[in-house]
């Protein structure tokens, strides 16, 4: 298989696969099997294609050409490569932790879920091997359109709101502003095509590319900048898989993985360094740092307190980006790929305690973690990552953002890294210890709510009330991942350098 | 046989629609309607390849040489045109059969199909004639004869509707006739390209003046341009399914190609854009309908009227697409044409579907319809995406050329205002959505199945078409480039 | 004393403006339809103005006549009354349809009608 033909079937796969779930509608195991089955075809496609790119191959395809000079255009370069990676792989083993939280938890709908997922990680694919930002652009639509069903999927009131929010803030800032600055785009170059060194060098003066980087990342609503990030938390109504894969891993990485595309491919790191617009973006960046991690601190809903996390760890990419150097690049880059290891871990953990002790508020986890002691340990390990701790994963991303901004002569922005990681341990640490040392309370009425449980929805020994086999599976694969990426940081470095601009 | 082409388009509907009547008999009348439609819609296949390839036709009357006689004149401009309104005309016919019946009862549907074959014949008319006072006979054609298509519907209210329309209609047309004349008492001609050419030589008198007043005004009350667009709602609302799908979706089209054609081809683009501010009038007016009707579209509890104002808010973009005066902008203008008529007569015809199973179209019993009439449903939620402008419909083309049309003029704010009214999409069809997914049907809701093929298919025909148009726009965006060069290079 | 002269105009202009008010203030629905009778009225005479053309004669042909007046406007103006009885014929056609749907032929009261409903 070339690559380009593997770039189609990358896109091509889960929308089979998508219609393969809606005629299983009435057999769940083969469903289900499907779901597993395509997830893992495509990680292996996926997996295919990393040799001939880190070569130095840019495997292509063309799809039809809309607008005269307009293709929808795929082309592999490293960004999207460790997208693709990161998405595709953890898909398998969301699907794993989907049968068993989704069957567990009685959920409704359940082929709307996974039909709706596949298309969601089809069109993820889309906007990373996308080779204009057109092509991007019309993924980046498709992939909000079908994660509503997903959000709204409980089809009570609240979901029904916070559908709204959700819609309202990710399809308006995309017509709106990135529209608007595609198309400007469009009409000052000539051009969309992703261009290492970028296509708006010398086609403006500053002030308009200073506007159109404000269109672009206002635009861009996916990567959850504020006062644009509170789709986030709205989000987080839909079931656990959706809240991790997609709203910690696909969808907000499509928005940093975009932001990063379109500065380095569009705008070109030298040239935005060299017009000297983009400080309101460090400041904003910082700023949405901050503050969403101090709101983390008052949520007492676990996933809401992930949520914010997310928005805040989001924002370091996007300051690693600002700073248009390499090294900021570089950290973000590999950001896309720690945190969602980091993230899922601890999504995976919090959808584990609702589907074992259907506790979802903080304050009710005194001592869950004696009883649940491989999701605790788990949550430990996801936590440590995302606040960049070695020997994990996140340690690598927050060392080269910092590099960055001490390359880039901000000095203030490092101390905000640091700020940041701290609040980082304030709001994830305290979730580990209640679980770990602080007494139980005394609520005996969840306990036996459903009787007698099979294996299959949930593990018990003893004392343990563990949540269902295949979420544990996947949840330590994830954290295993975290450990695994502080010790092999530098295939990913080696691939990501040639976008930087550093020489391999 | 293909010489006399361009006098056959308008010729067998206008043969059908007496037959119809003649045949009374059961489904007869519709089988002589579905000909005439389909007939039709090879022959204007037909016109369009031949202009494409072999230029401008120009078809003599009964064999009177223009300027005297009476011309045919077909460009790629109204070709196009044609192929719009004839397609629409042979989809919506199919789809007629099981809905009329419904609706009117089985012994009166041959009234339905005369009058539906007339106004189909005026439409056409309008669009191929080449001679000015031609146009208006044909236009009052299409207008009558809609009128009565109006007021077939069921609710009474359908009556005072068609009666509203009537007036302002009429009026319309009288100021339409008033501009024709004036231009005639100036220049001694009626034929249009005759009345080009002698227009050009003349310095601007008052008389000129008056009549392009008199002819905008007119034309922009038939078309629907805020703020003359009061007939409309109610006429949508109340008329029989598939009459508003087929007026929305040919009606007011037509109309606006009018517009193109006394702005551009008449009047010279010096002339209306250049002595007559009315740029920056067409800028404003639509730039308000665009935001008022979308805004007022949000808050109609009844589908049907929702869609009607949407249409007044589409005409907008339409209108601001030819405000621009630049390639780019008038493509968008006519792109949007074709794509609003797609898009706009899918969903209306799912909304006869809905009609003709729950007989209703307010948004209150749409509770759950997305799981009773799923494919139905389905159709009317890919084509309000199609006007949200989302990437992959039609309308994502359409709003591309109309933003690329506003940033080559210079005006960047109506670029942002374009993409901005598009959020108001957004609001009304997604509470649409909310209601017919996520809202449980009644308990006592009783089981129904989804609309017969025979209305299911055309309604997908039609939605189909703005996906495939939306991805493969080697046909619409090269004829619309090529209209807006025909129609700019005159000038 | 040009525009004395175009007397003709003057009347178009006044039964226009008189048409046009009609259809505007008048709520009897039958009365709508004669002011917008008398509009296209106004227009028929306009066109039959600008048609004459002094010191022509009707345009037949005859011996020693050479100026005639221009008989187009006449053929259009006929084509345009057809057009004016169908409308007048398909209006009035619908007001007997509201008559007999709604009991009354005036506008407000109509508009209360179907406020109820």
């Amino acid at each position: 298989m070339t690559g380009g033909t593997a770039v189609a079937f990358a896109i091509g796969l889960p929308l089979f696969g998508t219609i393969l779930i809606l005629l299983n509608d009435r057999y769940p195991n083969i469903r289900e099997a499907i779901t597993v089955t395509t997830s893992i075809c495509l990680a292996l496609i996926v997996f295919g294609l990393v040799p001939e790119v880190t070569s130095g191959g840019r495997p292509s395809f063309v799809l039809t050409e809309i607008v005269p000079g307009l293709p929808i255009a795929f082309e592999v370069e490293p960004l999207g490569m460790l997208f693709a990676l990161v998405a595709s792989g953890l898909w398998v083993v969301t699907s794993i932790y989907a049968i068993g939280y989704m069957r567990s938890h009685h959920e409704v709908q359940q082929t709307r879920f996974y039909a709706c997922f596949a298309i969601a990680i089809s069109s993820a694919m889309g906007i990373c091997f996308a080779g204009n930002m057109l092509t991007l652009f019309i993924f980046y639509e498709i992939l909000t359109i079908s994660t509503y069903p997903l959000v709204t999927h409980s089809e009570t009131k609240d979901a029904v709101k916070a559908g709204r929010t959700y819609l309202g803030i990710l399809i308006g800032t995309s017509i709106a502003f990135l529209l608007l600055a595609i198309i400007w785009t469009w009409f000052l170059t000539g051009t969309l095509d992703f261009t290492p060194g970028g296509i708006l060098k010398g086609k403006a003066d500053g002030p308009v590319l200073g506007l159109l980087l404000f269109l672009y990342m206002y635009g861009i609503g996916k990567a959850a900048l504020m006062p644009i990030h509170q789709w986030l938390p709205a989000a987080m109504v839909a079931p656990t898989p959706v809240s991790a894969l997609l709203h910690a891993v696909a969808v907000v990485k499509a928005g940093v993985f975009t932001v990063l595309k379109v500065i380095v491919y569009i705008f070109g790191i030298d040239t935005l360094a060299g017009i000297g617009q983009d400080d309101w973006l460090m400041y904003i960046a910082a700023f949405t740092m901050i503050a969403a991690s101090c709101v983390a601190l008052t949520k007492d809903n676990l996933k809401a307190r992930l949520a914010y996390s997310t928005v805040s760890q989001l924002s370091y990419i996007i300051l690693g980006t600002a700073f248009a150097n390499s090294l900021g690049i570089l950290g973000g880059g590999m950001h896309i790929a720690m945190h969602a290891f980091g993230k899922i871990t601890l999504f995976f953990c919090a959808g584990a305690i609702l589907v074992a002790s259907h506790k979802t508020e903080i304050s009710e986890m005194d001592g869950l973690g004696r009883v649940m002691p491989v999701t605790f340990i788990a949550f430990l390990i996801g936590s440590l990552s995302v606040i960049g701790l070695p020997p994990l994963g996140g340690a690598w991303s927050k060392w080269y953002l910092m590099l960055s901004a001490a390359d880039a002569g901000q000095i203030i922005f490092m101390f905000v890294f640091m700020v940041s990681s701290l609040l980082n341990i304030a709001y994830l640490m305290p979730i580990v210890a209640r679980g770990f040392f602080a007494s139980a309370k005394a609520d005996k009425h969840h306990d036996d709510h459903h009787g007698e449980v099979s294996f299959w929805n949930g593990v018990r020994f003893g004392n343990i009330r563990e949540a269902p086999p295949f979420c544990l599976f996947a949840m330590t694969i994830t954290s295993v991942g975290c450990i695994l990426l502080f010790f092999y940081a530098d295939k990913i470095y080696r691939m990501l350098a040639p976008v930087a601009g550093i020489q391999g | 046989m293909t010489e006399h082409l361009a006098a056959l388009q308008v010729v067998i509907p206008l043969i059908c629609a007496p037959l119809c009547m003649l045949v009374r008999y059961r489904d007869w009348s519709w089988i002589v309607a579905l000909f005439g439609s389909w007939s039709c819609l090879v022959i204007s296949w037909l016109l369009l390849q031949q202009v494409m390839t072999g230029g401008i036709i120009s078809y003599h009357m009964g064999d009177w040489a223009p300027p005297l006689g009476i011309e045919y004149r077909v460009d790629t401009v109204n070709a196009f045109v044609l192929l719009i309104v004839s397609a629409i005309g042979a989809v919506v016919t199919p789809y007629a059969r099981e809905s009329v019946r419904a609706e009117f009862g089985v012994n009166r549907v041959y009234l339905f199909y005369t009058s539906y074959m007339l106004c189909f014949c005026g439409l056409l008319g309008v669009t191929i004639t080449g001679d000015a006072f031609n146009l208006f006979v044909f236009l009052e054609i299409s207008s009558l004869s809609s009128y009565v298509l109006i007021a077939m519907g069921k609710d009474r209210r359908a009556l005072t509707a068609a009666y509203q329309y009537l007036v302002l209609g009429t009026i319309g047309a009288t100021f339409i006739v008033i501009g024709i004349g004036l231009l005639f008492a100036e220049t001694g001609t009626l034929n249009m390209a005759d009345l080009a050419e002698r227009l050009a030589d003349k310095p601007l008198s008052r008389t000129i003046g008056a009549a392009f007043g008199f002819l905008v005004v007119g034309i922009s009350l038939k078309l629907a341009l805020f703020p003359l667009h009061l007939w409309l709602p109610n006429a949508y609302t109340y008329a029989p399914s598939v009459v508003s799908a087929f007026l929305a979706a040919t009606a007011t089209k037509v109309a606006v190609y009018v517009l193109l054609r006394f702005l551009f081809t008449i009047f010279d683009v010096k002339l209306s854009f250049g002595v007559m501010p009315l740029d920056s009038i067409l800028l404003v007016l639509a730039v308000i309908a665009m935001f008022a009707a979308s805004a007022v579209a949000i808050f109609q509890p009844n589908l049907k009227r929702m869609l009607a104002y949407s249409s007044v808010a589409q005409i907008g973009y339409m209108i601001l697409g030819i405000s621009f005066a630049n390639v780019n902008g008038v493509a968008a203008g006519i792109l949007h044409l074709f794509n609003h008529a797609l898009m706009k007569g899918g969903m209306f015809l799912a909304l006869g579907c809905f009609f003709y199973r729950i007989a209703s179209v307010n948004l209150d019993d749409m509770a759950g319809i997305g799981r009773r009439m799923p494919w139905t449903m389905a159709a009317f939620v890919v084509g309000g995406l199609g006007l949200i402008g989302v990437p992959l419909t039609v309308g994502f083309i359409s709003k591309w050329y109309l933003v690329l049309g506003a940033f080559e003029r210079g005006w960047w704010f109506a670029a942002a205002l374009v993409l901005l009214c598009s959020l108001l999409a957004v609001v009304y069809i997604w509470r649409v959505v909310e209601v017919a997914y996520l809202k449980p049907a009644p308990e006592n809701a009783p089981d129904i199945e989804d609309a017969p093929p025979s209305m299911l298919i055309p309604t997908w025909i039609l939605i189909g078409a703005s996906i495939y148009y939306g991805i493969n726009t080697d046909l619409t965006v090269g004829a619309a480039k090529l209209a807006a060069q025909q129609l700019l290079g005159a000038g | 004393m040009a525009a004395v002269g175009l007397y003709n105009y003057w009347i178009v202009v006044f039964l226009m403006m008189a048409g046009f008010y009609i259809v505007i203030a008048h709520d009897n629905l039958v009365k709508k339809i004669v002011g917008l009778n008398v509009f296209q009225a106004s227009v028929f005479v306009m066109y039959i103005t600008f048609g004459k053309i002094q010191g022509g004669t009707a345009p037949i042909i005859a011996e020693g006549i050479t100026t005639y007046s221009n008989p187009l406007p006449h053929v259009l103006i006929l084509t345009a009354i057809v057009v004016g009885v169908a409308t007048t014929a398909l209006g009035l056609a619908l007001v007997v349809r509201i008559n007999e749907a709604y009991g009354t032929i005036e506008e407000d009261e109509i508009h209360v009608q179907d406020e109820e409903s």
